[in-house]
């Protein structure tokens, strides 16, 4: 194991049991990208499968930018703009990365040290940046009906813009709690957290006022928008009505197809416990630069091992902000 | 370090992040107006916004590769059994479960009901 503990510079230019390195790659490089290319092929599984799903659910499935609108202090309908701002984030800790390896070739060890201390903020920002972003995702923005076939149906005005519950129903004088196993019947639980509104306010509401109408998630694939029912179809879908849901878990979500929440929490979550792992690392590493560690070895390639493993967690974030915002 | 050791390479670092940057906000920007004259297309299973998405998510991927993984510098046999491979590999699976998720949608879609009675 003399290859993994560098005792001496000499040490660590070759492999145990041979005077060459294969590949020109010491041995801690080579594993990092025997590691990075497995780990890609876990994502790519991922993402393939939510790629699988959604073209199987192709005529109903969420439309991105009518889901992820929010930007911190400002209310309004700003699709993209707050992941554009991660994704940016994402690249720049990358770049401090880069130029702490860079630095790391020239032996200069201050430098190394700011440019991690960057590295570690930037992944901060971004994980708080995800965490807020979840934060919204799981409250919801507009709160939808679900139907007895578990299909979503969403409220619009009449310009076919999405109307949050909040803006058109009035609330009847009626209590109603939350019904949980340990004070209703034990068999029987409420599909989530008890929506603000009942099913019979939202419906009643919803007749009496006539700029309101029903949007269902299939997709009209001329112009690419969920269609919008008239009056009349409507009713029909609100008597299939069962739940008012606002927000979303992992069994049902205001935003459409279960399953598309589900991947939303899984892909980004995996991804966020990259980051998470990666921003522990940096901060060993980091420590590490401080103490001299890599002086005294000699070399800064262990910085570089790491920065192989933070460019890949930003490599992946293009694929997933490519696959759950952009397309 | 197959490359020059002492060499920075700080000037072509920022020309690297300059250029991730200006794709990434073409993209935002695509993303943001969705003009229907790209949007409203079809080509080859897809939209051409989507196939403008996915050319600079790989071009963006490539300069991440390339520039920030060092990839450029290293052996070309190692660069090779690198990225030949994860691509052989994704392209494969994708293929395949993309093909099969088109297929699906074709034979459940008709039993999908979109309308209701009272």
């Amino acid at each position: 194991m003399e290859s993994t503990v560098a005792t001496d510079n000499s040490n660590q230019e070759v492999w145990s049991g041979g005077g060459k390195k294969p590949f020109a790659a010491s041995y801690g490089k080579m594993m990092m990208w025997f590691f990075i290319m497995s780990d890609a092929l876990t994502f790519s599984g991922f993402l393939v499968a939510y790629g699988l799903m959604r073209f199987k659910f192709l005529e109903s499935w969420p439309i991105a930018d009518e889901v992820f609108t929010h930007v911190p202090f400002i209310h309004g309908h700003f699709p993209m703009y707050y992941v554009a701002f991660m994704t940016f984030i994402l690249i720049f800790s990358s770049v401090t990365m880069v130029l702490a390896v860079d630095a790391g070739h020239q032996m200069k060890k201050a430098k190394v040290t700011i440019y991690m201390l960057l590295t570690i903020i930037g992944g901060l920002i971004f994980l708080g940046s995800q965490a807020w972003e979840w934060k919204n995702f799981i409250n919801g923005t507009y709160g939808a009906v679900v139907l007895q076939d578990g299909k979503i149906a969403q409220f619009v005005d009449n310009e076919g813009h999405q109307i949050a519950l909040s803006d058109f129903v009035s609330k009847a004088n009626s209590e109603r709690v939350q019904h949980t196993r340990s004070n209703g019947l034990w068999y029987v639980k409420d599909a989530g957290e008890l929506p603000p509104y009942t099913l019979n306010e939202v419906v009643t509401s919803f007749n009496a006022n006539p700029d309101v109408h029903l949007r269902t998630e299939q997709i009209d694939f001329d112009v690419k928008k969920k269609t919008v029912l008239s009056k009349a179809e409507a009713s029909t879908y609100l008597s299939k009505a069962t739940d008012v849901v606002m927000g979303a878990n992992l069994k049902v979500n205001e935003y459409g197809k279960t399953l598309f929440a589900d991947f939303f929490f899984f892909i980004t979550g995996f991804h966020g416990f990259h980051v998470f792992s990666g921003i522990l690392i940096n901060v060993i590493i980091f420590f590490n630069v401080i103490l001299g560690t890599y002086e005294k070895r000699g070399s800064y390639e262990m910085v570089e091992k790491v920065g192989l493993y933070w460019h890949f967690v930003d490599l992946v974030w293009v694929f997933v902000f490519t696959f759950f915002y952009l397309v | 370090m197959a490359h020059d050791a002492h060499e920075s390479h700080t000037g072509l670092i920022w020309k690297v992040f300059g250029l991730l940057s200006v794709i990434t906000i073409v993209e935002v920007i695509f993303g943001i107006i969705k003009p229907d004259s790209l949007h409203l297309t079809q080509f080859l299973g897809t939209s051409l916004l989507n196939w403008l998405f996915l050319i600079l998510t790989l071009v963006k991927a490539y300069y991440i590769a390339w520039y920030f993984m060092h990839l450029k510098h290293e052996k070309t046999s190692l660069r090779r059994a690198i990225v030949w491979t994860c691509v052989f590999l994704i392209c494969y699976l994708t293929t395949l479960m993309l093909i099969e998720g088109g297929y699906i949608q074709d034979m459940l879609a008709p039993y999908i009901s979109w309308t209701y009675n009272k």
